[in-house]
């Protein structure tokens, strides 16, 4: 097991936004959580970033290592756990180039970042050509594969994607989670949070729903899409 | 690239048109303009190392360091005190060195150390601010200063210091204008260090995380920046330059007091504003535009008039451009 969430509480100001949910991740994986907007999606993902703080009793172990020992900056340096954040998030007074090389900023293995970048640039020849251009003045499409190609600069063992297929159209979205594919096989297990579930459950091998702070199903991604309450939800009917 | 150029070309026939109007407004004869265009060069390098200061820490930390005009105190009194000791040890033959040697050692090691007392400052009086409102870091950073003043008052006494003259001055007469040695050097080892911080900023990791964390505090973690390093650092930074004006201002005037760093932090500040929150560029030009209206102001009106009349304009080009030059209209960031 990679990732191991147990009872996970976190609260904001007060309001409870987790009521201790636990999931576990294995090596080489895509999983999926699904669930409306205001569930608790990004707050697990920044959880397990360490971005926010989480309440006394919550556990979180990364290939046996408590995460709650690392701050942010080293989950990402140290344990390789890279977060695509909501909304990109893209640093827009960088250039394409710049907000990739930062992404390395603690790494100091020349060789493989080099070869990393490659990969970037295979899969997003988009970003190759845009090199010079400053962050800001990218497409939709482009900034989504900017800040997946930051993510895989940053650290190569585990991804999290918040929502990358939000504000993007269709044949984009599908290219995109194409390149997560090949990501993946290339040895990054993946965490996916997402309210396209449908585009979600495709993607993942396994899948959890969260409701309002809690997880309430589990499964694969066929017993979820089979679900009649997931498919009445989620789904479309 | 582009854009940035165009900046600066503006930037220049603007201050160049500035200056022109201000040459023919006053009726002044050539030489006594250019010797006064000469003074205000050397008083705005001042203002500009000490606003960068300013600016760098607002853009990268969105708080103003208000003890940073006595970092800039503090930074003299270290040079004044490696002056002192090197200069005292060659008169005893322990360690005799030539006076540029000294200078230089003097400048490059209060840079330095004073850097420590930045980050030292950031590391006890804003790093557990840092999630508090701004008011407690803008009360705590005057605190901050009023320790710094009365720290050096209970250590070193009332008594004024005088820095040590390590350069001998030499007045070269450029027909009626006069320029002295001290003063070419001053203004340009002012320009090298900004120069240099443009590049530190433009070039290097560091500049590049500084930059980022200036966009969107948030996400640099997720970069894998430690940001308390990147704080520091900035602290450092700005504190280093800080210092080189601290002893640059005792070279050429050459009286150290404790409460030095009080107007001058406050006018530099006042320049950090005018240049636009955040902008280096920004910091670097108004500090010497603001050399060049306190000089002409002085140079035209009566000296006791300087301040009411040139933050009188100040003032007026803040009506009219509140986000100074560079600055961007007030933007609440996101911060998670």
């Amino acid at each position: 097991m990679l990732l191991s969430v147990e009872n996970l509480k976190v609260s904001y100001g007060g309001i409870r936004a987790l009521h201790g949910i636990s999931f576990q991740v294995d090596e080489g994986e895509i999983v999926c959580i699904i669930g409306a907007n205001g569930a608790g999606k990004s707050t697990t993902l920044r959880a397990i970033s360490r971005l926010i703080p989480a309440e006394p009793g919550s556990k979180m172990t990364y290939m046996g290592k408590d995460l709650f020992d690392y701050p942010a900056d080293k989950v990402v340096s140290e344990l390789g756990i890279s977060h695509v954040p909501e909304g990109r998030r893209l640093f827009g007074n960088l250039t394409v180039m710049e907000n990739l090389k930062l992404a390395t900023f603690a790494r100091k293995d020349g060789k493989e970042i080099e070869r990393d970048l490659e990969l970037v640039f295979s899969l997003f020849p988009r970003l190759a050509e845009r090199q010079t251009q400053k962050a800001g003045t990218l497409s939709g499409g482009e900034q989504q594969m900017l800040a997946v190609g930051r993510a895989l600069m940053s650290g190569r063992k585990m991804m999290l994607l918040d929502e990358p297929s939000m504000g993007l159209a269709p044949v984009l979205m599908m290219s995109l989670f194409d390149a997560l594919r090949d990501i993946n096989k290339e040895g990054t297990t993946i965490l996916l949070v997402e309210q396209n579930a449908r585009m979600a459950l495709q993607f993942a091998q396994r899948g959890y729903v969260l409701e309002t702070g809690s997880i309430v199903l589990e499964g694969t991604s066929e017993e979820l899409a089979d679900n009649p309450e997931v498919k009445k939800a989620y789904l479309g009917g | 690239m582009g854009r940035r150029l165009k900046i600066v070309i503006f930037s220049l026939v603007g201050v160049t048109l500035v200056v022109a109007f201000i040459f023919l407004a006053s009726g002044m004869s050539p030489a006594s303009f250019f010797q006064h265009l000469l003074n205000a060069l050397q008083w705005g390098s001042f203002y500009a190392l000490i606003a960068l200061g300013y600016s760098m820490v607002y853009g990268v930390l969105m708080l103003f360091n208000f003890a940073h005009g006595d970092i800039f105190m503090v930074g003299a009194y270290i040079g004044w005190g490696i002056a002192t000791g090197l200069v005292a040890l060659g008169m005893r033959g322990i360690l005799p060195l030539p006076n540029w040697l000294i200078l230089v050692l003097t400048i490059l090691l209060a840079m330095f150390f004073t850097s420590f007392v930045g980050m030292l400052v950031e590391r006890v009086g804003y790093r557990p601010l840092r999630e508090a409102p701004r008011a407690s870091a803008a009360i705590t950073g005057l605190m901050i200063g009023i320790i710094l003043e009365t720290g050096n008052l209970a250590l070193l006494g009332a008594q004024r210091r005088n820095f040590p003259s390590l350069i001998k001055t030499q007045t070269y007469h450029l027909g009626p204008v006069t320029v002295t040695n001290v003063k070419i050097m001053i203004v340009f080892l002012s320009l090298l260090l900004m120069f240099g911080l443009h590049q530190f900023v433009r070039r290097t990791k560091w500049g590049m995380a500084m930059r980022a964390m200036a966009y969107d505090f948030v996400v640099v973690p997720l970069m894998g920046v430690p940001m308390n390093t990147i704080a520091a650092l900035t602290f450092g930074l700005g504190s280093a330059l800080a210092a080189a004006a601290g002893i640059f201002f005792g070279i050429a005037y050459p009286v150290l007091e404790p409460y030095m760093g009080i107007l001058v932090g406050w006018k530099a500040f006042v320049a950090a504003i005018l240049g636009g929150r955040g902008s280096i560029l920004g910091a670097a030009l108004a500090g010497f535009l603001l050399g060049f209206i306190e000089i002409f102001v002085a140079a035209i009106f009566p000296s006791t008039l300087r301040d009411v009349i040139a933050y009188s304009i100040i003032l007026l080009i803040l009506t009219f451009r509140p986000h100074g030059f560079f600055g961007e209209p007030y933007s609440a960031r996101l911060r998670l």
